[in-house]
Protein backbone atom coordinates (compact mmCIF):
# COMPACT_ATOMS: atom_id res chain seq x y z
CA UNK A 1 0.00 0.00 0.00
CA UNK A 2 1.17 3.21 -0.79
CA UNK A 3 1.74 5.75 2.05
CA UNK A 4 2.38 8.99 0.38
CA UNK A 5 -0.72 11.04 -0.38
CA UNK A 6 -0.87 13.22 -3.38
CA UNK A 7 -0.73 16.31 -1.09
CA UNK A 8 2.62 15.47 0.03
CA UNK A 9 3.64 14.86 -3.66
CA UNK A 10 3.03 18.14 -4.19
CA UNK A 11 5.22 19.52 -1.84
CA UNK A 12 8.24 17.13 -3.15
CA UNK A 13 7.52 18.54 -6.71
CA UNK A 14 7.78 22.21 -5.14
CA UNK A 15 10.80 21.19 -2.95
CA UNK A 16 12.87 20.21 -5.46
CA UNK A 17 11.58 23.55 -8.66
CA UNK A 18 11.98 25.96 -5.44
CA UNK A 19 15.54 25.01 -5.68
CA UNK A 20 16.21 26.71 -8.87
CA UNK A 21 13.26 28.91 -9.03
CA UNK A 22 12.93 31.47 -6.55
CA UNK A 23 9.86 32.36 -7.94
CA UNK A 24 7.92 30.01 -7.02
CA UNK A 25 5.84 30.85 -3.78
CA UNK A 26 3.88 28.92 -1.13
CA UNK A 27 0.88 30.86 0.53
CA UNK A 28 -0.79 28.91 3.31
CA UNK A 29 -3.81 29.83 5.26
CA UNK A 30 -2.21 28.13 8.75
CA UNK A 31 -2.74 25.27 6.76
CA UNK A 32 1.00 24.57 6.44
CA UNK A 33 0.49 20.72 8.47
CA UNK A 34 -2.70 19.81 6.49
CA UNK A 35 -1.36 20.56 3.12
CA UNK A 36 1.91 18.28 3.82
CA UNK A 37 3.96 21.93 2.80
CA UNK A 38 5.04 22.39 6.93
CA UNK A 39 8.83 21.16 4.95
CA UNK A 40 8.90 23.62 2.47
CA UNK A 41 7.82 26.47 4.71
CA UNK A 42 11.32 25.06 6.68
CA UNK A 43 13.18 25.15 3.55
CA UNK A 44 12.43 27.97 1.98
CA UNK A 45 11.41 30.68 4.20
CA UNK A 46 11.49 33.45 2.04
CA UNK A 47 9.57 31.92 -0.47
CA UNK A 48 6.70 30.83 1.81
CA UNK A 49 3.81 32.73 2.85
CA UNK A 50 1.68 32.69 5.68
CA UNK A 51 -1.55 34.36 6.13
CA UNK A 52 -3.54 33.41 9.09
CA UNK A 53 -6.98 31.90 8.85
CA UNK A 54 -7.63 33.81 6.10
CA UNK A 55 -8.57 32.56 2.82
CA UNK A 56 -9.64 35.12 0.93
CA UNK A 57 -6.64 37.11 1.83
CA UNK A 58 -4.43 34.08 0.75
CA UNK A 59 -6.09 33.96 -2.68
CA UNK A 60 -5.57 37.71 -2.91
CA UNK A 61 -2.31 37.83 -1.85
CA UNK A 62 -1.37 35.39 -4.22
CA UNK A 63 -2.82 37.32 -7.42
CA UNK A 64 -0.92 40.35 -6.32
CA UNK A 65 2.26 38.05 -6.07
CA UNK A 66 1.57 36.48 -9.34
CA UNK A 67 0.85 39.89 -10.91
CA UNK A 68 4.76 40.84 -9.76
CA UNK A 69 6.18 37.69 -11.40
CA UNK A 70 5.74 35.12 -8.81
CA UNK A 71 4.53 31.66 -9.14
CA UNK A 72 2.01 31.03 -6.44
CA UNK A 73 1.03 27.99 -4.65
CA UNK A 74 -2.07 28.99 -2.64
CA UNK A 75 -2.60 25.54 -0.40
CA UNK A 76 -5.94 25.18 1.77
CA UNK A 77 -8.30 22.84 2.81
CA UNK A 78 -10.45 22.86 -0.44
CA UNK A 79 -13.71 22.91 1.64
CA UNK A 80 -12.66 26.77 2.33
CA UNK A 81 -10.87 27.11 -0.55
CA UNK A 82 -13.39 26.89 -2.85
CA UNK A 83 -16.38 28.37 -1.19
CA UNK A 84 -14.72 31.43 1.17
CA UNK A 85 -12.73 32.65 -1.36
CA UNK A 86 -14.66 31.89 -4.34
CA UNK A 87 -14.85 35.55 -5.30
CA UNK A 88 -11.02 36.17 -5.07
CA UNK A 89 -10.37 33.09 -7.57
CA UNK A 90 -13.13 34.65 -9.80
CA UNK A 91 -11.94 38.01 -9.63
CA UNK A 92 -8.42 37.84 -8.61
CA UNK A 93 -7.39 35.11 -10.16
CA UNK A 94 -9.37 34.48 -13.44
CA UNK A 95 -10.62 37.25 -14.68
CA UNK A 96 -7.72 39.38 -13.89
CA UNK A 97 -5.63 36.45 -15.72
CA UNK A 98 -3.06 35.60 -12.61
CA UNK A 99 -0.68 32.80 -12.79
CA UNK A 100 -1.78 31.61 -9.79
CA UNK A 101 -2.60 27.67 -8.79
CA UNK A 102 -5.06 26.94 -6.11
CA UNK A 103 -4.21 23.64 -4.31
CA UNK A 104 -7.16 22.54 -2.58
CA UNK A 105 -6.63 20.14 0.08
CA UNK A 106 -8.13 16.91 2.03
CA UNK A 107 -10.70 17.48 -0.82
CA UNK A 108 -13.91 15.76 -1.07
CA UNK A 109 -14.68 14.14 1.86
CA UNK A 110 -11.60 13.43 3.19
CA UNK A 111 -12.16 15.01 6.43
CA UNK A 112 -15.22 12.08 6.89
CA UNK A 113 -16.75 12.81 10.51
CA UNK A 114 -15.80 16.04 10.64
CA UNK A 115 -19.02 16.94 8.63
CA UNK A 116 -20.46 19.11 6.06
CA UNK A 117 -18.49 22.05 7.34
CA UNK A 118 -15.53 20.28 5.72
CA UNK A 119 -16.55 18.71 3.13
CA UNK A 120 -15.93 20.13 -0.79
CA UNK A 121 -18.34 18.31 -2.83
CA UNK A 122 -19.37 21.70 -4.66
CA UNK A 123 -15.69 22.60 -5.59
CA UNK A 124 -15.66 20.87 -9.14
CA UNK A 125 -18.84 22.59 -9.82
CA UNK A 126 -18.09 25.90 -8.50
CA UNK A 127 -14.41 26.19 -10.00
CA UNK A 128 -15.56 24.69 -13.38
CA UNK A 129 -18.15 27.58 -13.82
CA UNK A 130 -15.19 29.96 -13.58
CA UNK A 131 -14.35 31.47 -16.82
CA UNK A 132 -10.58 30.79 -17.15
CA UNK A 133 -9.97 28.40 -14.35
CA UNK A 134 -9.27 25.33 -15.14
CA UNK A 135 -9.62 22.47 -12.68
CA UNK A 136 -7.73 18.91 -12.09
CA UNK A 137 -7.88 16.10 -9.96
CA UNK A 138 -4.55 14.30 -10.08
CA UNK A 139 -5.42 10.13 -9.16
CA UNK A 140 -2.38 9.32 -7.86
CA UNK A 141 1.38 10.99 -6.45
CA UNK A 142 2.69 9.75 -9.70
CA UNK A 143 -0.12 11.79 -11.82
CA UNK A 144 0.04 14.72 -8.87
CA UNK A 145 3.85 14.85 -9.26
CA UNK A 146 3.86 14.99 -13.33
CA UNK A 147 0.72 17.44 -13.05
CA UNK A 148 2.28 20.14 -10.84
CA UNK A 149 5.41 20.03 -13.02
CA UNK A 150 3.55 20.16 -15.77
CA UNK A 151 1.29 23.91 -14.15
CA UNK A 152 4.94 25.12 -13.36
CA UNK A 153 5.81 25.56 -16.99
CA UNK A 154 2.99 27.55 -17.17
CA UNK A 155 0.86 30.91 -16.47
CA UNK A 156 -2.76 30.20 -16.25
CA UNK A 157 -5.24 30.10 -13.44
CA UNK A 158 -6.14 26.75 -12.16
CA UNK A 159 -7.74 24.79 -9.61
CA UNK A 160 -6.26 21.79 -8.17
CA UNK A 161 -7.90 19.59 -5.95
CA UNK A 162 -6.09 16.27 -4.12
CA UNK A 163 -7.26 14.43 -1.32
CA UNK A 164 -6.08 13.77 2.59
CA UNK A 165 -4.93 10.50 2.79
CA UNK A 166 -2.84 7.86 0.91
CA UNK A 167 -4.45 6.43 -2.09
CA UNK A 168 -3.22 3.42 -4.13
CA UNK A 169 -1.51 4.10 -7.09
CA UNK A 170 -2.82 3.86 -10.59
CA UNK A 171 0.24 4.54 -12.47
CA UNK A 172 4.09 3.63 -11.38
CA UNK A 173 7.11 6.20 -11.72
CA UNK A 174 8.51 4.15 -14.84
CA UNK A 175 4.92 4.44 -16.07
CA UNK A 176 2.97 7.32 -15.87
CA UNK A 177 2.25 8.67 -19.22
CA UNK A 178 1.03 12.43 -18.61
CA UNK A 179 0.38 15.52 -21.51
CA UNK A 180 -1.68 18.08 -19.99
CA UNK A 181 -5.26 18.59 -20.63
CA UNK A 182 -5.44 14.79 -22.42
CA UNK A 183 -7.26 12.13 -20.60
CA UNK A 184 -5.86 8.53 -20.03
CA UNK A 185 -7.55 5.33 -21.08
CA UNK A 186 -6.07 3.06 -18.61
CA UNK A 187 -8.45 -0.23 -19.86
CA UNK A 188 -10.15 -0.87 -23.21
CA UNK A 189 -13.38 -2.86 -23.03
CA UNK A 190 -16.01 -3.11 -25.79
CA UNK A 191 -19.16 -3.32 -23.29
CA UNK A 192 -19.22 0.19 -21.01
CA UNK A 193 -17.19 2.77 -20.25
CA UNK A 194 -15.90 3.99 -16.71
CA UNK A 195 -15.20 7.97 -16.48
CA UNK A 196 -13.37 8.60 -13.11
CA UNK A 197 -11.45 11.34 -11.42
CA UNK A 198 -9.18 11.77 -8.31
CA UNK A 199 -9.28 9.16 -6.13
CA UNK A 200 -12.37 7.12 -7.65
CA UNK A 201 -9.92 6.15 -10.89
CA UNK A 202 -8.20 3.64 -8.51
CA UNK A 203 -11.81 2.01 -7.33
CA UNK A 204 -12.79 2.49 -11.20
CA UNK A 205 -9.88 0.21 -12.30
CA UNK A 206 -10.72 -2.14 -9.56
CA UNK A 207 -14.06 -2.63 -10.67
CA UNK A 208 -13.14 -3.61 -14.21
CA UNK A 209 -10.93 -6.56 -12.87
CA UNK A 210 -14.05 -7.45 -11.43
CA UNK A 211 -16.03 -6.96 -14.00
CA UNK A 212 -13.27 -8.77 -16.30
CA UNK A 213 -14.28 -11.87 -14.09
CA UNK A 214 -17.76 -11.47 -14.71
CA UNK A 215 -17.27 -11.73 -18.49
CA UNK A 216 -17.52 -7.97 -19.33
CA UNK A 217 -15.20 -5.77 -20.91
CA UNK A 218 -15.17 -2.21 -19.37
CA UNK A 219 -13.37 0.82 -20.84
CA UNK A 220 -11.47 2.96 -18.00
CA UNK A 221 -10.79 6.58 -18.33
CA UNK A 222 -8.92 8.36 -15.84
CA UNK A 223 -10.45 12.02 -16.90
CA UNK A 224 -8.16 13.78 -14.26
CA UNK A 225 -8.85 17.34 -16.33
CA UNK A 226 -12.10 17.67 -15.56
CA UNK A 227 -11.80 21.31 -17.23
CA UNK A 228 -10.80 21.63 -20.01
CA UNK A 229 -12.64 17.74 -20.53
CA UNK A 230 -10.73 16.01 -22.65
CA UNK A 231 -13.49 15.27 -25.36
CA UNK A 232 -11.87 13.40 -27.89
CA UNK A 233 -10.76 10.76 -25.89
CA UNK A 234 -13.90 10.70 -23.95
CA UNK A 235 -15.53 10.39 -27.60
CA UNK A 236 -12.93 7.69 -28.53
CA UNK A 237 -13.47 5.98 -24.97
CA UNK A 238 -17.55 5.64 -25.30
CA UNK A 239 -17.51 4.71 -28.46
CA UNK A 240 -19.41 1.28 -29.51
CA UNK A 241 -19.95 1.12 -25.29
CA UNK A 242 -23.60 0.69 -24.20
CA UNK A 243 -23.66 3.06 -21.33
CA UNK A 244 -21.34 5.13 -19.76
CA UNK A 245 -20.75 5.23 -15.65
CA UNK A 246 -18.84 8.33 -14.34
CA UNK A 247 -17.79 7.94 -10.72
CA UNK A 248 -16.75 10.94 -8.62
CA UNK A 249 -16.07 12.38 -5.56
CA UNK A 250 -18.70 15.25 -5.21
CA UNK A 251 -22.26 16.40 -5.62
CA UNK A 252 -24.31 14.60 -8.25
CA UNK A 253 -24.92 18.36 -9.89
CA UNK A 254 -22.58 20.04 -11.84
CA UNK A 255 -19.29 17.66 -11.66
CA UNK A 256 -17.77 15.09 -13.93
CA UNK A 257 -20.93 13.60 -14.28
CA UNK A 258 -22.56 16.48 -15.22
CA UNK A 259 -19.99 17.94 -18.19
CA UNK A 260 -19.76 13.97 -19.42
CA UNK A 261 -22.92 13.56 -19.97
CA UNK A 262 -23.26 17.04 -21.98
CA UNK A 263 -20.66 15.86 -24.05
CA UNK A 264 -22.05 12.05 -24.61
CA UNK A 265 -25.73 13.69 -24.81
CA UNK A 266 -24.51 15.80 -27.82
CA UNK A 267 -22.19 13.58 -29.73
CA UNK A 268 -23.17 10.13 -28.94
CA UNK A 269 -26.42 10.16 -27.00
CA UNK A 270 -26.73 6.99 -24.79
CA UNK A 271 -26.84 6.05 -21.04
CA UNK A 272 -24.90 7.79 -18.67
CA UNK A 273 -24.88 6.83 -15.05
CA UNK A 274 -23.60 8.93 -12.77
CA UNK A 275 -22.33 7.78 -9.15
CA UNK A 276 -21.73 10.64 -6.89
CA UNK A 277 -21.98 11.50 -3.31
CA UNK A 278 -25.95 12.50 -2.30
CA UNK A 279 -27.47 15.51 -2.79
CA UNK A 280 -27.12 15.75 0.78
CA UNK A 281 -24.80 16.04 3.96
CA UNK A 282 -23.49 12.74 3.94
CA UNK A 283 -23.71 9.96 6.59
CA UNK A 284 -20.79 10.29 9.17
CA UNK A 285 -17.83 8.04 9.55
CA UNK A 286 -14.18 7.87 7.83
CA UNK A 287 -13.72 8.71 4.18
CA UNK A 288 -13.56 4.46 3.47
CA UNK A 289 -17.23 4.03 5.60
CA UNK A 290 -18.56 6.73 3.75
CA UNK A 291 -17.58 5.75 0.32
CA UNK A 292 -18.53 1.95 0.97
CA UNK A 293 -21.89 3.11 2.18
CA UNK A 294 -22.80 5.14 -1.13
CA UNK A 295 -21.30 2.47 -2.85
CA UNK A 296 -18.11 4.54 -4.27
CA UNK A 297 -15.87 1.81 -4.71
CA UNK A 298 -14.59 -1.02 -6.88
CA UNK A 299 -17.46 -3.38 -5.75
CA UNK A 300 -20.40 -0.49 -6.08
CA UNK A 301 -18.74 0.32 -9.42
CA UNK A 302 -18.97 -3.22 -10.55
CA UNK A 303 -22.58 -3.71 -9.26
CA UNK A 304 -23.41 -0.51 -10.83
CA UNK A 305 -21.82 -1.10 -14.00
CA UNK A 306 -23.36 -5.08 -13.87
CA UNK A 307 -26.93 -3.77 -13.34
CA UNK A 308 -26.64 -1.88 -17.03
CA UNK A 309 -25.52 -4.44 -18.68
CA UNK B 1 3.08 70.11 -15.58
CA UNK B 2 2.75 72.95 -12.46
CA UNK B 3 0.36 72.24 -9.68
CA UNK B 4 -1.83 75.10 -10.34
CA UNK B 5 -2.58 73.38 -13.71
CA UNK B 6 -3.27 70.55 -12.31
CA UNK B 7 -6.15 71.61 -9.88
CA UNK B 8 -7.76 73.35 -13.03
CA UNK B 9 -7.60 70.04 -15.03
CA UNK B 10 -9.35 68.07 -12.74
CA UNK B 11 -12.34 70.20 -13.58
CA UNK B 12 -11.54 69.46 -17.35
CA UNK B 13 -11.31 65.73 -16.56
CA UNK B 14 -14.67 65.74 -14.55
CA UNK B 15 -16.11 67.34 -17.66
CA UNK B 16 -14.75 64.49 -19.31
CA UNK B 17 -16.42 61.64 -16.89
CA UNK B 18 -19.80 63.28 -17.29
CA UNK B 19 -19.06 63.13 -20.91
CA UNK B 20 -18.39 59.83 -20.83
CA UNK B 21 -21.26 59.26 -17.80
CA UNK B 22 -24.05 61.06 -20.71
CA UNK B 23 -22.52 58.65 -23.68
CA UNK B 24 -23.17 55.60 -21.94
CA UNK B 25 -25.80 55.70 -20.19
CA UNK B 26 -24.58 54.89 -16.59
CA UNK B 27 -21.83 55.97 -14.59
CA UNK B 28 -20.94 55.88 -10.58
CA UNK B 29 -20.58 59.90 -10.78
CA UNK B 30 -20.68 60.80 -7.36
CA UNK B 31 -17.57 58.35 -6.58
CA UNK B 32 -16.08 59.23 -9.59
CA UNK B 33 -15.97 63.77 -8.51
CA UNK B 34 -14.93 62.43 -4.81
CA UNK B 35 -11.95 60.17 -6.02
CA UNK B 36 -10.72 62.46 -9.16
CA UNK B 37 -7.70 64.49 -6.62
CA UNK B 38 -6.80 61.41 -5.03
CA UNK B 39 -6.00 59.39 -8.71
CA UNK B 40 -4.35 62.60 -10.41
CA UNK B 41 -1.91 62.62 -7.69
CA UNK B 42 -1.24 59.09 -7.63
CA UNK B 43 -0.67 59.84 -11.60
CA UNK B 44 0.63 62.99 -12.18
CA UNK B 45 2.92 63.59 -9.11
CA UNK B 46 3.51 60.24 -7.29
CA UNK B 47 3.81 57.14 -9.18
CA UNK B 48 6.18 56.01 -11.22
CA UNK B 49 4.15 54.46 -14.11
CA UNK B 50 3.89 55.79 -17.67
CA UNK B 51 2.69 54.40 -21.27
CA UNK B 52 6.30 53.99 -21.79
CA UNK B 53 7.00 51.76 -18.31
CA UNK B 54 4.18 50.32 -18.10
CA UNK B 55 5.95 46.78 -18.38
CA UNK B 56 8.99 47.71 -16.27
CA UNK B 57 9.48 45.17 -13.34
CA UNK B 58 10.22 47.92 -11.44
CA UNK B 59 7.07 50.50 -12.14
CA UNK B 60 5.15 51.70 -9.17
CA UNK B 61 2.09 49.97 -9.04
CA UNK B 62 -2.00 51.05 -8.59
CA UNK B 63 -5.28 48.89 -8.03
CA UNK B 64 -8.39 50.77 -8.15
CA UNK B 65 -10.53 48.88 -5.20
CA UNK B 66 -13.35 51.30 -5.40
CA UNK B 67 -13.49 49.88 -9.16
CA UNK B 68 -16.80 51.39 -10.09
CA UNK B 69 -14.81 54.74 -9.83
CA UNK B 70 -13.66 53.68 -13.35
CA UNK B 71 -15.45 56.74 -15.08
CA UNK B 72 -12.60 59.11 -12.93
CA UNK B 73 -9.83 56.25 -13.97
CA UNK B 74 -10.49 55.84 -17.57
CA UNK B 75 -10.00 60.03 -17.45
CA UNK B 76 -6.73 60.19 -15.48
CA UNK B 77 -5.33 57.40 -17.44
CA UNK B 78 -6.21 59.14 -20.84
CA UNK B 79 -4.88 62.36 -19.70
CA UNK B 80 -1.58 60.26 -18.61
CA UNK B 81 -1.25 58.89 -21.92
CA UNK B 82 -2.83 54.99 -21.66
CA UNK B 83 -5.74 55.55 -23.12
CA UNK B 84 -7.77 58.22 -25.53
CA UNK B 85 -9.96 59.85 -24.07
CA UNK B 86 -12.76 60.60 -27.46
CA UNK B 87 -12.45 56.65 -28.10
CA UNK B 88 -13.57 56.55 -24.20
CA UNK B 89 -16.35 58.74 -24.23
CA UNK B 90 -17.98 57.34 -27.64
CA UNK B 91 -17.46 53.78 -26.31
CA UNK B 92 -18.27 53.60 -22.68
CA UNK B 93 -20.25 50.75 -21.26
CA UNK B 94 -21.54 50.48 -25.41
CA UNK B 95 -22.28 46.67 -26.89
CA UNK B 96 -18.79 45.18 -27.02
CA UNK B 97 -16.66 47.79 -25.74
CA UNK B 98 -13.49 47.64 -23.85
CA UNK B 99 -14.26 50.20 -21.55
CA UNK B 100 -16.54 48.33 -18.90
CA UNK B 101 -18.00 49.62 -16.18
CA UNK B 102 -15.34 48.51 -13.83
CA UNK B 103 -11.35 48.26 -14.56
CA UNK B 104 -10.29 45.80 -17.38
CA UNK B 105 -7.02 44.95 -16.80
CA UNK B 106 -6.60 44.63 -20.80
CA UNK B 107 -6.69 47.93 -21.34
CA UNK B 108 -3.10 49.60 -21.21
CA UNK B 109 -2.15 51.36 -17.42
CA UNK B 110 -4.71 48.91 -15.42
CA UNK B 111 -3.24 45.94 -13.31
CA UNK B 112 -5.75 44.12 -12.19
CA UNK B 113 -10.01 43.65 -12.87
CA UNK B 114 -11.94 45.10 -9.63
CA UNK B 115 -15.36 46.00 -8.91
CA UNK B 116 -16.22 43.77 -6.04
CA UNK B 117 -15.24 45.24 -2.91
CA UNK B 118 -12.60 44.55 -0.41
CA UNK B 119 -10.23 43.04 -2.99
CA UNK B 120 -7.62 45.83 -4.06
CA UNK B 121 -6.00 45.78 -0.30
CA UNK B 122 -4.74 42.22 -0.43
CA UNK B 123 -3.73 42.26 -3.87
CA UNK B 124 -1.72 44.94 -2.96
CA UNK B 125 -0.41 43.29 -0.11
CA UNK B 126 0.60 40.49 -2.61
CA UNK B 127 2.24 43.33 -5.24
CA UNK B 128 4.18 44.76 -2.29
CA UNK B 129 5.15 41.43 -0.25
CA UNK B 130 6.61 40.53 -3.83
CA UNK B 131 8.97 44.08 -4.15
CA UNK B 132 9.74 43.13 -0.96
CA UNK B 133 10.76 39.82 -1.82
CA UNK B 134 12.92 40.80 -5.10
CA UNK B 135 14.26 43.99 -3.24
CA UNK B 136 12.91 46.02 -5.49
CA UNK B 137 12.44 49.69 -4.83
CA UNK B 138 8.30 50.19 -6.27
CA UNK B 139 5.81 51.37 -4.42
CA UNK B 140 1.93 50.20 -4.23
CA UNK B 141 -1.13 52.01 -4.05
CA UNK B 142 -4.72 51.20 -3.41
CA UNK B 143 -8.06 53.30 -3.19
CA UNK B 144 -10.82 52.05 -1.26
CA UNK B 145 -14.13 53.37 -0.81
CA UNK B 146 -15.29 54.31 2.50
CA UNK B 147 -18.22 52.27 2.33
CA UNK B 148 -16.56 48.95 1.25
CA UNK B 149 -14.79 49.30 4.41
CA UNK B 150 -17.18 46.88 5.53
CA UNK B 151 -15.81 44.27 3.52
CA UNK B 152 -13.91 41.56 6.09
CA UNK B 153 -11.28 41.04 3.11
CA UNK B 154 -10.02 44.38 3.94
CA UNK B 155 -9.39 44.17 7.75
CA UNK B 156 -6.96 40.70 6.38
CA UNK B 157 -5.00 43.19 3.95
CA UNK B 158 -4.72 45.35 7.09
CA UNK B 159 -3.86 43.03 9.33
CA UNK B 160 -1.03 41.07 6.44
CA UNK B 161 0.01 44.52 5.64
CA UNK B 162 1.25 45.28 9.19
CA UNK B 163 2.14 41.18 10.05
CA UNK B 164 4.69 41.78 6.96
CA UNK B 165 5.69 45.06 7.48
CA UNK B 166 4.65 46.18 4.02
CA UNK B 167 5.98 50.34 3.92
CA UNK B 168 6.23 49.89 0.26
CA UNK B 169 1.97 49.99 0.40
CA UNK B 170 0.05 52.81 0.45
CA UNK B 171 -3.87 52.62 0.99
CA UNK B 172 -6.04 55.68 0.23
CA UNK B 173 -9.26 55.55 1.44
CA UNK B 174 -11.90 58.31 -0.40
CA UNK B 175 -13.64 59.06 2.86
CA UNK B 176 -16.76 60.84 1.06
CA UNK B 177 -19.07 60.12 3.80
CA UNK B 178 -21.67 58.58 1.85
CA UNK B 179 -22.93 55.19 0.09
CA UNK B 180 -25.69 53.98 -2.08
CA UNK B 181 -28.33 53.76 0.95
CA UNK B 182 -27.13 57.05 2.57
CA UNK B 183 -24.37 57.98 5.14
CA UNK B 184 -22.16 55.80 6.02
CA UNK B 185 -21.91 56.15 9.76
CA UNK B 186 -25.44 54.77 9.39
CA UNK B 187 -25.15 52.02 7.53
CA UNK B 188 -21.97 50.87 8.85
CA UNK B 189 -20.32 52.92 11.00
CA UNK B 190 -16.38 53.30 11.45
CA UNK B 191 -16.36 55.41 14.36
CA UNK B 192 -12.58 56.60 14.82
CA UNK B 193 -11.35 55.43 11.49
CA UNK B 194 -8.02 56.46 12.16
CA UNK B 195 -7.86 54.74 15.93
CA UNK B 196 -9.37 51.77 14.01
CA UNK B 197 -6.78 51.62 11.35
CA UNK B 198 -3.91 52.76 13.88
CA UNK B 199 -4.66 49.99 15.90
CA UNK B 200 -3.85 47.14 12.78
CA UNK B 201 -0.59 48.34 13.39
CA UNK B 202 -0.90 51.05 10.57
CA UNK B 203 0.79 54.83 10.35
CA UNK B 204 -2.12 56.58 9.42
CA UNK B 205 -2.49 60.77 7.88
CA UNK B 206 -5.85 61.93 7.75
CA UNK B 207 -6.00 64.58 5.22
CA UNK B 208 -8.37 67.40 5.96
CA UNK B 209 -9.45 68.16 2.16
CA UNK B 210 -8.85 64.82 0.24
CA UNK B 211 -10.14 67.28 -2.84
CA UNK B 212 -6.89 69.45 -2.19
CA UNK B 213 -4.05 67.60 -4.46
CA UNK B 214 -1.12 69.74 -2.27
CA UNK B 215 -2.49 68.21 0.98
CA UNK B 216 -2.53 64.81 -1.00
CA UNK B 217 0.63 65.03 -1.96
CA UNK B 218 1.76 65.99 1.13
CA UNK B 219 0.32 63.21 2.45
CA UNK B 220 2.16 60.58 0.06
CA UNK B 221 4.98 62.31 0.43
CA UNK B 222 4.96 62.03 4.16
CA UNK B 223 4.16 58.00 3.35
CA UNK B 224 7.48 57.43 1.62
CA UNK B 225 9.32 58.35 4.55
CA UNK B 226 7.71 55.95 6.89
CA UNK B 227 9.44 52.84 7.62
CA UNK B 228 8.57 48.90 8.90
CA UNK B 229 4.93 49.38 8.79
CA UNK B 230 1.89 50.60 5.91
CA UNK B 231 0.29 54.06 5.42
CA UNK B 232 -3.07 54.23 5.23
CA UNK B 233 -4.25 57.83 3.95
CA UNK B 234 -7.75 58.83 5.24
CA UNK B 235 -8.53 61.48 2.74
CA UNK B 236 -11.82 63.49 3.75
CA UNK B 237 -13.46 64.16 0.56
CA UNK B 238 -16.79 65.21 -0.95
CA UNK B 239 -19.36 63.04 -2.63
CA UNK B 240 -20.45 64.77 -5.96
CA UNK B 241 -17.11 67.78 -5.76
CA UNK B 242 -17.43 70.01 -8.27
CA UNK B 243 -20.61 70.62 -9.15
CA UNK B 244 -23.59 71.82 -6.37
CA UNK B 245 -25.72 69.62 -8.63
CA UNK B 246 -24.32 66.77 -6.99
CA UNK B 247 -22.41 67.68 -3.99
CA UNK B 248 -23.07 65.09 -0.56
CA UNK B 249 -26.16 63.60 -2.25
CA UNK B 250 -26.22 59.76 -1.60
CA UNK B 251 -28.62 59.32 -4.47
CA UNK B 252 -26.08 60.55 -7.07
CA UNK B 253 -24.10 57.83 -6.07
CA UNK B 254 -24.86 56.13 -9.69
CA UNK B 255 -26.88 58.77 -11.91
CA UNK B 256 -27.27 59.91 -15.49
CA UNK B 257 -27.69 63.78 -15.49
CA UNK B 258 -30.69 64.81 -17.38
CA UNK B 259 -29.66 67.43 -19.85
CA UNK B 260 -30.55 70.73 -17.50
CA UNK B 261 -28.26 68.75 -14.71
CA UNK B 262 -25.79 68.18 -17.30
CA UNK B 263 -25.65 71.90 -18.91
CA UNK B 264 -25.11 73.35 -14.72
CA UNK B 265 -22.96 70.88 -14.01
CA UNK B 266 -20.73 71.43 -16.97
CA UNK B 267 -21.11 75.40 -16.13
CA UNK B 268 -20.25 74.58 -12.36
CA UNK B 269 -17.12 72.59 -13.82
CA UNK B 270 -16.31 75.54 -15.72
CA UNK B 271 -16.67 77.88 -13.07
CA UNK B 272 -14.67 76.26 -10.58
CA UNK B 273 -11.68 75.78 -12.96
CA UNK B 274 -11.65 79.45 -13.92
CA UNK B 275 -11.40 79.94 -10.63
CA UNK B 276 -8.41 77.53 -9.78
CA UNK B 277 -6.53 79.00 -12.49
CA UNK B 278 -7.11 81.93 -11.10
CA UNK B 279 -5.80 81.23 -7.48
Amino acid sequence: MNKIPNRQAICNVLLEKAKEDKDIMVLCSDSRGSASLAPFAEAFPDQFVETGIAEQNLVSISAGLAKCGKKPFAASPACFLSTRSYEQAKIDVAYSNTNVTLIGISGGISYGALGMSHHSAQDIAAMSAIPNMRVYLPSDRHQTKCLIEALLQDEKPAYVRVGRNPVEDVYSEENCPFQMDKANILTEGKDIAIVACGEMVRPALDAAKILEEKGVHATVVDMYCVKPLDTETLLKAVEGVSAVITVEEHAPFGGLGSMVSQVVGAKCPKEVINMALPDAPVITGTSREVFDYYGLNAEGIAAKAMELM
Amino acid sequence: MIMENLKAKAFDLRKDVVNMIMEGKGGHIGGDMSVMEILMSLYFCQMNVTPENQDSPDRDRFVLSKGHSVEAYYAVLAAKGFLDIQDVIKKFSKFGSSYIGHPNNKLPGIEMNSGSLGHGLPVCVGMALAGKKDHRDYRVYTVMGDGELAEGSVWEGFMAGHQYKLDNLCAVIDRNRLQISGNTEDVMGHDDLGERIRSFGWHVIEVKNGNDIDALNKAFEEAKTVKGQPTAIIADTTKGYGSAVMENKANWHHKVPTQEEYQQIMADFEARKEAALNE
